[in-house]
């Protein structure tokens, strides 16, 4: 939607397995089912657990009826570790549960649709520390499946959960490296003072 | 902290753990085989303790980038930190102990061309009690244990009283007939090794106190 923002232009290409995502035939509807996203602020639909997660389904038609719609609604709740917190209250309104859940829940609609790539912007900063951490060790466990990309000005938190870490400047890629090399013998200059905390 | 909610450090922790406890082993097999090749003047098990110091060695260096790395990208704290700490010493004193190992099987090597020279039940008595201290204080480490790892430092006393004992005794032996002076002298160097793996496995003893008692204590 960053075309809607007058003055706006694009450079240069952003590919999904090949595919310029702002090529002019692109599917945007298919290309967010493909390509999930993970908010700063937890956004659930002012609506039931169970709705949250059956509507990308039911707007991609990968099902429709609630007998079809059961068995994804359980298994993207299971797959963030919610499906027991929340199984006796699918009719309660998703507004009504903790942040962390809710963001827990935000994930899990996202699953729903099988997406290959999750984008996360700061998806634990508006959490308290225990919550913060079941987020991550969350994206541990979904990065066996899917491709995580997380945006994040929390170093630690970048340090604990990636495999590959790349760290922008000023709108620059400065490095991309594996996490561990990165935050142990950073190739650049900057990256060394970034993370020793000499800069920025 | 909820239980078991950093399962991916604790998964790379346990690794690390893991690590340590197979590098003593290998330090364990590298005395025991060096003791055994001495008592039986096979230069062939010899050149396989010399050779397998490398492994010690490798192990030393990939418990240490792990141990980085978790400190780089795991931030731990308090009793975890003061654990990694620890092992980032005990590691350097299990590789020297690999070290002493690798020093009496050359002497092996060395004395091949000496005549017999019958050698002391005390110094197998050394490196027995040596091998038991290191696999206590594995235990110790283990099971988060100040009151072993002190023990284990008691009994260093033991292994300093040998070792006089048998230095005496090689003196006494080398005034009496010079020709004795090499065989002698080789004899010395392992029962130092010994004495100094001992050393090295109470420098482990005072790295556990101060892993889980957060007290840097000096033994000796």
């Amino acid at each position: 939607m960053n075309d809607t923002i007058p003055g706006t232009h694009i450079e240069g290409q952003v590919l999904l397995k090949g595919m310029d995502i702002y090529g002019p035939d692109v599917d945007l509807a298919l290309l967010r089912q493909r390509v999930g996203m993970v908010f700063q602020k937890p956004n659930p639909f002012p609506q039931s657990i169970f709705d949250n997660i059956a509507f990308g389904p039911r707007v991609v038609g990968l099902a429709h009826s609630k007998k079809e719609l059961e068995p994804i609604v359980e298994r993207s709740l299971r797959q963030v570790a919610l499906w027991d917190e929340v199984k006796d209250y699918l009719d309660e309104n998703a507004l009504s549960f903790s942040l962390g859940e809710q963001q827990r829940l935000c994930i899990a609609r996202l699953l729903a649709v099988k997406p290959e790539v999750i984008l996360m912007d700061e998806p634990a900063s508006a959490l308290d520390p225990i919550a913060t951490l079941r987020i991550e060790e969350l994206m541990a466990e979904l990065k066996k499946n899917y491709t995580i990309v997380v945006v994040t000005h929390n170093m630690q938190q970048a340090a604990r959960v990636s495999d590959y870490t790349g760290f922008f400047w000023l709108g620059e890629l400065v490095e991309f490296s594996p996490t561990a090399k990165m935050f142990t013998r950073p190739e650049q200059q900057l990256s060394e003072d970034y993370i020793t905390g000499k800069m920025g | 902290m909820v239980a078991g909610i950093r399962s991916i450090f604790d998964r790379e922790f346990d690794e690390v753990r893991a690590r340590l406890t197979r590098m003593s082993v290998l330090v364990d097999i590298a005395i025991d085989r060096s003791m055994q090749a001495l008592a039986d003047r096979d230069t062939k098990l010899a050149e396989v303790v010399i050779n397998g110091d490398g492994e010690i060695n490798k192990y030393r260096f990939q418990i240490e980038e792990a141990c980085l790395t978790l400190i780089a990208t795991q931030q731990p704290a308090a009793t975890d930190l003061r654990e990694i700490i620890a092992i980032l010493y005990m590691i350097v004193e299990m590789e020297r102990m690999g070290d002493y190992a690798a020093g009496i099987a050359k002497t092996v090597i060395l004395m091949e061309e000496e005549p017999l020279l019958k050698t002391f039940k005390k110094l197998f008595k050394m490196a027995s009690i040596s091998r038991q201290m290191l696999a206590d204080s594995m235990q110790a480490f283990s099971k988060r244990d100040p009151i072993l790892a002190q023990e284990i430092a008691d009994r260093d006393n033991k292994i300093d009283e040998l070792y006089k004992v048998i230095f005496l005794r090689l003196i006494k032996i080398m005034a009496k007939d010079p020709e004795m002076v090499t065989r002698c002298t080789y004899l010395m160097w392992c029962a130092h090794n010994l004495e100094r793996i001992a050393d090295r496995v109470i420098n482990i003893s005072e790295q556990i106190i101060f892993m889980t008692t957060g007290t840097l204590k000096e033994f000796g």
